[in-house]
């Protein structure tokens, strides 16, 4: 299923993908108007932040792999012990990458609880509040892209991209297997849409540089650990320690000085 | 002299002069932009991909992003009227014409250089990641080390004073 065979294919895909906070940054400023360059702003804030855990949480399969290459990644994670494979997802390093990629991606793209940028309620869809017809329209189509994309990088670095989860299903052709898992986790973002209201900015910031930064640094010390002890229960232990000790630490310093009292209205009472 | 090395070159030249020349601070940083993107080309066509694509991503990416966020969050005010290149600039691009032929002929004419094109070195990106992690490992630390005290220099300028 692979068009290209490109040798530093994740490097591409971050090297785009990190253009696309100047186009969105020349959208909201180029509109001359505040509720646009209050998203532009906000937009860069928050990609900024987020790239790092989402490039940090990927590099972790990189240093297993030992290669940038996608298909490369994709072969290395189509083997099978017991019947099952050997998905990066299902190793303690490969299901915390894949939770920061995950809430990552979400933030990449502007989705909710992400959505800040483009708040409706708050600065009138943000950066293309000025942009309507055709122009809104590719506005959409390119933010749904981007979706469907990094959706796709997330599958090839976590989910076995086109492999099978179960020996005796690998019959099933490829592409199915693959449309499959993109519309799975499509629906899983559009459930979260409607799941969850929109953070604040503050708790946006907290949560990708006190919390997701940290976390994707231990995950890389985590994957290294892993790569280098014996292949035997042992490990599995070590790397669940530690990341259990470090997901337990970081979210207690997150909830430090944080009143989840009864909301006090100054104005509105 | 390939017709693609010559809209980059012309590209990438362009940006770099509307970088200078321009009176809008953020256009300016947009123009600069536009240079790095050239750049990038540039390396990519010489078959460079990891330095090709570590340009889009840190100089496009994030370092004119933060160029602008800079403008916009310490300056705000209409561009300046007249325009911001001084008296002088005549007289400048002449001392810089100078001073780069000067040098291009001592280089084109200096003996510690192998005369005639070099082989083309095989430089994939893996070799890169194998000679950083290997040979260079320690220029590597140093520079994430001179990288992390620049950081935290930058957090302590911007932390709040605390009130006595």
């Amino acid at each position: 299923m692979t068009i290209t065979d490109y040798d530093a294919g994740l490097l591409f895909f971050f090297a785009v993908g990190g253009a696309v906070e100047v186009s969105v940054f020349m959208a909201g400023w180029s509109s001359r108007n505040k509720y646009s360059l209050l998203g532009a702003m906000r937009a860069i804030a928050q990609m900024v932040s987020y790239e790092i855990p989402l490039i940090l949480s990927a590099v972790t399969v990189v240093m297993v792999v030992g290669s940038l290459n996608l298909s490369e990644i994709v072969k290395h994670q189509n083997n099978y012990t017991f019947g099952i494979a050997h998905w990066h997802l299902f190793t303690p390093w490969g299901l915390v990458g894949f939770i920061l990629f995950f809430i990552a991606s979400l933030a990449e793209s502007n989705r909710t609880p992400f959505d800040l940028p483009e708040a409706e309620s708050e600065i009138i869809a943000g950066y293309f509040t000025e942009y309507s017809g055709f122009k809104f329209a590719l506005f959409f189509l390119g933010e749904y892209l981007g979706m469907f994309a990094i959706i796709g990088l997330g599958i090839t670095l976590f989910l076995g991209g086109w492999t099978s989860p179960v020996s005796f299903l690998t019959w099933i052709p490829s592409y199915i297997w693959f449309l499959s898992k993109l519309m799975a986790i499509v629906f899983v973002f559009i459930w979260i849409r409607g799941t969850l209201p929109r953070l604040r900015m503050d708790q946006l910031m907290n949560f990708a540089w006190k919390f997701m930064l940290p976390l994707a640094l231990i995950n890389i010390l985590v994957a290294g650990i892993w790569h280098y002890m014996a292949a035997d229960w042992q490990r599995w232990l070590v790397c669940s320690l530690i990341i259990f000790g470090a997901y337990a630490i970081l979210g207690r310093g997150l909830m430090q000085n944080q009143n989840f009292g009864k909301r006090i209205y100054r104005y509105a009472e | 002299m390939s017709p693609f090395f010559i809209i980059t070159a012309v590209v990438t030249l362009l940006g770099a002069a509307f970088a200078m020349s321009l009176r809008n601070l953020v256009h300016c940083a947009l123009a600069m932009a536009v240079a790095f993107s050239g750049i990038a080309a540039l390396y990519l066509q010489l078959d460079a991909q990891f330095v090709g694509f570590a340009e889009i991503l840190v100089y496009v990416g994030a370092i004119a992003i933060l160029i602008v966020f800079a403008i916009l969050l310490t300056r705000s005010g209409e561009a300046p009227e007249k325009s911001v290149l001084t008296s002088g600039w005549m007289a400048g691009i002449a001392v810089s014409a100078m001073v780069f032929t000067m040098l291009g002929w001592a280089v084109l004419n200096s003996s510690a250089i192998p005369k005639g094109t070099p082989p083309a070195p095989v430089a994939t990106v893996k070799n890169v990641g194998d000679a950083l992690m290997t040979k260079f490992v320690l220029p590597l630390e140093i520079i994430g080390l001179v990288l992390t005290a620049a950081m935290i220099g930058a957090v302590i300028i911007a932390l709040k004073e605390e009130k006595k």
